[in-house]
């Protein structure tokens, strides 16, 4: 379950079908990103994810390999939203299915971290009644930074 | 050659056909920058045919040249 697509999704539903598939696991982390009302305390409408038809899907899926490597995972989950998103709309689906509790939480994060820092997405959010295209923020990269001076 | 821009780039477009000299992707980066130097920016990156490339690449007739502005994330 690796995806990029323009229709909004439910991720109940999608941790559901997750959850069923990865019967057997010890346990089961899942992370939703939705798309926020405001950004440095300005009302943001919508905002537009532009991305790479292929080079993005192609990273999400190396991200995805990554994880379940790193982590010893069971199974990956990872369903991202590109085009035209409204406040309040899912934008970012991650869960993933290990043994153990702390390789399911780790796993997420870490493909948090890389989506944010790697993905070919290119964000244009709408506010102050125009449009400005967004740049990953220091923050991300220094969350991303975190995975590379652990060990593994 | 099919020409690709993302993210903030996407509503600019090259001044013309790509000259016929310009036959690999630093030819290519230098001569849409002469109208647009925004794409001389070591920021900006460039993936052909789907991959990302580091360096200069050659180029040709069939090639499909994505410029790639510094990414958002999701």
């Amino acid at each position: 379950m690796i995806g990029v697509q323009a229709e909004p999704f439910d991720a109940a539903a999608l941790l559901a079908d997750f959850s069923a598939r990865a019967a057997g696991a010890g346990a089961i982390a899942s992370f939703t990103g939705l798309v926020r009302s405001e950004n440095d305390g300005a009302a943001v409408s919508g905002l537009e994810l532009d991305h790479h038809p292929r080079l993005t899907e192609q990273a999400i899926a190396g991200i995805g390999a990554d994880a379940a490597a790193r982590f010893a995972l069971t199974d990956v989950a990872i369903v991202h939203r590109h085009g035209a998103l409204a406040p309040g709309e899912a934008i970012v689906f991650v869960a993933a299915a290990a043994p153990h509790r702390r390789a399911a939480f780790d796993a997420v994060d870490y493909v948090m971290d890389r989506l944010k820092t790697e993905a070919p997405f290119w964000k244009r959010e709408h506010r102050d009644g125009g449009a400005h295209w967004l740049e990953a923020r220091d923050s991300d990269r220094a969350d991303r930074h975190r995975w590379e001076t652990k060990a593994g | 050659m099919k020409i690709l821009f993302f993210g903030r780039l996407k509503d600019g477009a090259p001044a013309g056909p790509v000259p016929p000299g310009v036959r690999d992707t630093a030819a290519l980066r230098a001569w849409l920058g002469r109208g647009w130097p925004e794409l001389l920016d070591a920021s900006i990156r460039i993936a052909v045919n789907d991959e990302m490339i580091v360096g200069n690449r050659v180029l040709d007739e069939s090639d499909e040249v994505a410029f790639l502005p510094p990414m958002s994330g999701g």
